[in-house]
């Protein structure tokens, strides 16, 4: 074999920055790198030279300050006396209450409808239809301001559902008398305590004792309930019998339930109407009960779609397959449909929960206080602090989107099929 | 068993059954009743609750809307034909403020003498995305088409546009479908040029402003070419010289071209845009702009240089993040904090860059999904046959990523079409809120609340209706010829 | 296995090996994380040649071909293609790739253009031709794998064996000096193997310097002067297709041949 002429790495040349494949992209990010600075380093200049003019700081310390504005709805202790820091918090609060609230009454009536419109009952499925179309293809806004309306100039005013003299009253409570809707707030049934044994301390925040003993208990049975699955499987694998361990699952979570129920005297009591206003239930702000059936219905509507294509995506041959081999309905949704129709139904039902949380903050059509309401509405225009208040604002956003962004990431890497 | 088997092995059949009648009890709409509404006890219970739902939607909404009155000048006069016609305490809509203000809804504070030029703009909008979306099928195509010339026209007339323009649009719309139909490429080319026209058309003024925009892009392409065995720096050039024209030249050559030839149209302020003119205008511009930016930070994306990626995620992620109001703010409260000292640029420009940039990363998204559905040897290929990275996207890459992405492209349209009902939160006149409140807040119109939420929901409902049924019909389209 | 080329009658006239070298592949390894895919190959392949590699699948064989072409990148030892060492220089990566002409398994048409279009693309694009050029050679190499008449239809629109005789004329509108081909028949059905084969043949008739990963053992008789066997990253055996079919030496090669001409 003749040797090869020339040498493998040729000295260092000027003109391999731009030739030369490993050079080459250095040179192409290092010039991305510098033109994103300048670009970058040009706006912050700007910044600087827009606010030196209006004589004006970059400072997040207005945070601290008295807030001096009232929030109609907290989750935490507040008052015009606190400082705007705790109004942001309060804000963020109300902004987590009614995502959570509405990815949850989503999911439920997207799920529903989306079984509901493969059932065969011609009937039910066009009716679904009809409600996820007409959802989706309207703006949230409308629905929104269609459900305000609604409560504002539809619903009844308290005194309403006062009885006249002859003993019949104009408006009546729905939901087996449980519920007062009404054009300035929505009454519901409030939980109480009886024997509330007071707050517990825990470092610096206190946690309701009853709220504590449930979520321990539930914690409790659900680590219970995992070993009994688990000796259940391993008796499974054994013998090949699998016991029956449904009857211990559910006493399980039900009766440390009942027992706490009774220990702590839990009761709902129903809203009544006292003079002119109703008492004694919860009396929900009509904006957070609008936007949270708002945004309820319309991501419903995409997560009903959703579902729908999760459960089509899994072909009849699969069930089929099931079937062919012997196993019953039960075992073949649990085990061979399920599983794989989850793995198509959750990542885009994750993201439509990053949407509803973005969405809510339309809570502005509704006077809800939420986190743009409070720190990118009441805050920012007293302290004038536009630039503080709205990059907070965002950078709270983002974490929220990337946590949830996050766990969809770490489901997604759990169920990715084995594939080659 | 010996004489079965004999027997099956024997056999043959000498004369064919007739068909069979089903028995008599399963067939016809008695079996489709049964089979469809009442198959168990389950099924009859959910038809049970579906009629009840059918009814009480029904029971509810049928009055009012059989009561409605469609002539009237104001809400008290609506109440009282209502009163006089179906007695004290009947309700009924009053669609009058349709009829009186349909014009607001639709353009919101246009001078009326002009509202020709955003139909026409609309109705040239069709002619323009022919070439890419209707590609398909000829028949559709040329439906599109004729609906949207004919439409135009005839739109166009009725709202009094003057006799010259009548007649360029009837030479422009004719040329277009011919231009579609034999000269595909021509066809792309009025869509490039499309949004000049737009402009031109909606904020009117002097057509020389835009054409020496144009100019800016033709002298910065004609660079490129000339160049382009620079590769990299022939871009450069090209971007230069098209800056170097936009700074210096454009503005005078515009006024000079004015005063040699005087071509114009009627100047509207941004601030006379309103309901759904607004809206189309901000939602089609925003999805345009985005193109570009989409394809470049998808391509970042997937690029293997690490700094590079790195920007295009953290941007993408960045804008995915936030809600679109919290951006629209950042449009009226901080962009001018961003600019140099002394811009200033009116609200709805500022808003339509922000909706650029919010579109840019879910087109960024969506596009990013096509590249990744090519299979890999369309690169291989492309490589072994020479071509650069750029040629290779140019020619081989983004053609067919694009055509795949498309239904998501119109998804994501739709999107921000319902979107930008949120700029009413920067004063902005969309048609859902401000204008209707702006209606509302008139003395005769005082608590008209449900009849402009059906109007605008129902023009809402069928443009995003049909374009994502389209985007579906185009999506099965795409999955049958890659079987 | 079917020997459909006993009977063909092969000009050899234009199938002479020259003295010049075509490609020469010194020492190149080759790892794919930690698994080194391609040990220590030498390969010296002389203008007018016709190899054969063959071997069992996952030996490295496609490898070595795409690193001929650079697809894939050799991580030591030197590739030197037509005097052109392939090197991070992207200039010598391109004149070594607009020397070498590829076919794909799976064709790699561009289904959004057309057969004319196809093959037009990258004589206009990366050598620059003007079009009028571009289009008569295209013409004229669709002409010699026998499909003029589809020059305007859509890749879809082709049988599988059609779309490789295209694949192949796209190729040769580059006018390459070299051409590799990596298993151009396995992705069909066996009705069209044959057309292929043919046109190949055709090629090595003219005297093209060719490299063919394939496992049509009976086209490698017929047409390789040299066939080359593949195992675990490493050239076990080359010999003539006469001497490698009739007298293997190695153990792995007589076992590979029972396997693949034993039923």
């Amino acid at each position: 074999m003749t040797d090869l002429p020339g040498g493998q790495d040729p000295p260092f040349r000027l003109s391999m920055l731009i030739r030369d494949r490993r050079y080459r992209s250095l040179t192409i990010q290092a010039v991305v790198f510098i033109l994103v600075m300048l670009v970058a380093a040009w706006l912050v200049n700007n910044t600087v030279e827009n606010l030196a003019r209006m004589g004006k700081t970059f400072d997040f310390g207005f945070l601290d300050n008295r807030s001096g504005y009232d929030i109609p709805f907290s989750l935490i202790p507040y008052n015009s006396d606190s400082t705007h820091l705790r109004a942001a918090g309060v804000g963020l609060l109300n902004t987590l209450l009614v995502s959570a609230l509405g990815c949850l009454l989503a999911t439920v009536l997207g799920v529903l409808v989306g079984v509901l419109r493969l059932s065969n009952n011609w009937l039910v499925s066009r009716l679904m239809t009809v409600y996820v179309e007409v959802f989706r293809n309207v703006p949230l806004l409308l629905w929104i301001l269609v459900i305000m309306a609604v409560f504002t100039e539809v619903m009844p005013s308290p005194r309403d559902y006062r009885p006249a003299a002859d003993g019949s009253a104009s408006a009546q409570m729905i939901l087996f008398d449980s519920v007062a809707p009404t054009n300035r707030y929505t009454s519901v049934p409030a939980l109480r305590v009886e024997h509330d044994p007071g707050a517990v301390a825990l470092g610096p925040v206190s946690v309701s004792a009853p709220l504590l003993a449930f979520v321990l208990a539930f914690a409790a049975a659900w680590l219970i309930n995992r070993w009994v699955r688990a000796r259940a499987q391993a008796r499974q694998d054994a013998t090949g019998i699998r016991p029956a361990t449904w009857w211990v699952t559910l006493a399980l979570f039900l009766v440390p339930l009942v027992a706490l129920w009774r220990l702590f005297g839990l009761h709902l009591v129903t809203p009544e109407l006292r003079g002119f206003n109703f008492a004694g239930g919860m009396n929900l702000d009509n904006g957070f009960v609008v936007l949270l059936l708002a945004l309820s219905l319309y991501t419903g509507a995409f997560i009903a779609e959703i579902v729908r294509a999760g459960i089509m995506a899994v072909s009849r041959g699969q069930s089929e397959a099931a079937a062919a081999l012997g196993l019953r309905a039960r075992p073949i949704m649990a085990l061979v449909v399920l599983p794989q129709a989850l793995r198509v139904i959750i990542p885009p039902l994750i993201s439509q929960f990053l949407n509803l949380t973005k969405n809510s903050s339309l809570a502005i059509a509704v006077g809800y206080p939420d986190l743009r309401a409070t720190l990118g509405g009441t805050t920012l225009n007293q302290t004038g602090r536009e630039m503080e208040s709205m990059l907070l604002m965002m950078g709270v956003y983002l974490a929220l989107s990337l946590v949830i962004s996050g766990v969809m990431n770490v489901y997604n890497a759990s169920v990715r099929l084995k594939e080659r | 068993m010996s004489e079965l088997h004999a027997e099956t092995v024997a056999y043959v059949r000498d004369s064919m059954l007739p068909q069979g009648a089903p028995p008599s009890r399963q067939s016809g709409s008695v079996l489709w009743l049964r089979q469809n509404l009442f198959s168990g006890p389950l099924n009859t219970i959910l038809t049970l609750l579906g009629l009840a739902v059918v009814w009480f939607l029904v029971s509810h909404f049928w009055p009012w809307f059989s009561h409605s009155v469609w002539n009237a000048s104001s809400m008290a006069e609506c109440r009282q034909i209502i009163a006089e016609r179906w007695g004290q305490g009947a309700t009924g809509g009053c669609f009058a403020v349709i009829r009186e203000r349909w014009n607001q809804f639709l353009f919101g504070f246009f001078p009326p003498s002009e509202y020709w030029r955003p139909t026409a703009a609309f109705g040239l909008m069709f002619f323009a995305i022919a070439p890419v979306l209707f590609t398909e099928s000829r028949a559709l195509r040329w439906t599109v088409m004729a609906v949207a010339a004919v439409l135009t026209f005839a739109l166009c007339m009725l709202l009094g546009a003057p006799p010259r323009a009548l007649l360029v649009l009837a030479v422009v719309v004719v040329g277009l479908t011919a231009l579609n139909e034999y000269a595909h490429r021509a066809a792309l080319v009025f869509s490039l040029l499309f949004p000049f026209v737009a402009v031109w058309l909606l904020w009117g003024g002097s057509i020389w402003g835009p054409l020496c925009v144009l100019a800016g892009f033709v002298l910065g392409f004609a660079v490129w070419r000339a160049l382009s065995r620079l590769g990299l720096f022939a871009v450069a050039a090209g971007v230069a010289a098209a800056a170097a024209w936009w700074m210096f030249m454009s503005d005078r050559a515009a006024s000079d071209l004015q005063s040699l030839l005087p071509v114009a149209l009627p100047y509207v302020e941004s601030r006379a845009f309103g309901g759904f003119v607004l809206a189309i205008t901000i939602g089609v511009s925003g999805i345009v702009m985005s193109l570009p930016l989409g394809i470049i930070l998808a391509l970042a994306r997937r690029s293997d240089m690490p700094v590079v990626k790195a920007f295009a995620v953290m941007f993408i992620e960045f804008i995915r993040g936030v809600p679109l109001i919290t951006l629209l703010f950042v449009a009226s409260l901080l962009l001018n904090y961003f600019l140099p000292p002394g811009t200033n640029f009116d609200i709805i420009l500022r808003v339509i860059i922000m909706v650029t940039l919010f579109a840019s990363a879910y087109m960024a998204e969506v596009i990013r999904g096509g590249l990744a559905a090519l299979p890999k040897g369309q690169y291989e290929a492309a490589d072994s046959l020479g071509l650069d990275y750029w040629k290779a996207q140019r020619l081989i890459v983004l053609p067919q990523a694009l055509k795949i992405s498309i239904p998501g492209i119109v998804g994501t349209f739709i999107g921000l079409f319902k979107d930008t009902t949120l700029v009413t939160f920067v004063g902005l006149f969309d048609p859902l809120k401000q204008m209707a409140d702006t209606i509302r807040a008139t003395f005769a119109w005082k608590g008209a609340y449900w009849e402009p939420y059906i109007f605008t929901g129902a023009i809402f409902f069928i443009l995003c209706f049909s374009m994502s049924r389209y985007s579906m019909y185009l999506e099965q389209r795409l999955k049958r010829e890659h079987r | 296995m079917t020997d459909v080329y006993a009977d063909r009658a092969i000009d050899r006239s234009h199938m002479t090996v020259s003295d010049q070298v075509a490609i020469q592949i010194q020492g190149m390894n080759k790892w794919y994380g930690s698994f080194h895919v391609l040990r220590d190959i030498d390969l010296t392949v002389r203008r007018g040649e016709r190899i054969v590699i063959a071997g069992p699948s996952g030996s490295g064989k496609s490898t070595l071909i795409r690193c001929i072409n650079r697809l894939e990148e050799h991580q030591s030892g030197r590739i030197v293609v037509d005097g052109v060492e392939l090197t991070n220089d992207l200039k010598n990566i391109d004149k070594v790739r607009s020397e070498v002409g590829m076919v794909f398994q799976h064709f790699n048409l561009f289904p959004h253009l057309t057969v004319l279009e196809n093959c037009t693309l990258a004589p206009i694009w990366v050598r620059r031709v003007p079009r009028r050029e571009a289009l008569a050679t295209a013409m004229r190499y669709l002409e010699k794998v026998r499909i003029p008449e589809q020059a305007h239809k859509y890749p879809g629109q082709l049988s599988g064996g059609q779309q490789q005789r295209v694949a192949i004329a796209r190729s040769l509108c580059m006018e390459p000096k070299i051409m590799l081909f990596d298993e151009p028949t396995s992705a069909l059905d066996p009705e069209m193997i044959k057309e292929v084969l043919d046109t190949m043949i055709e090629l090595a008739q003219d005297g093209m310097t060719m490299i063919c990963v394939t496992h049509e053992m009976g086209f490698a008789q017929a047409v390789a002067n040299r066939v080359i066997f593949m195992d675990q990253g490493q050239i076990v055996e080359q010999n003539t297709p006469h001497e490698f079919f009739n007298n293997p030496q190695s153990e792995r090669t007589k076992l590979f041949l029972s396997q693949i001409l034993g039923h």
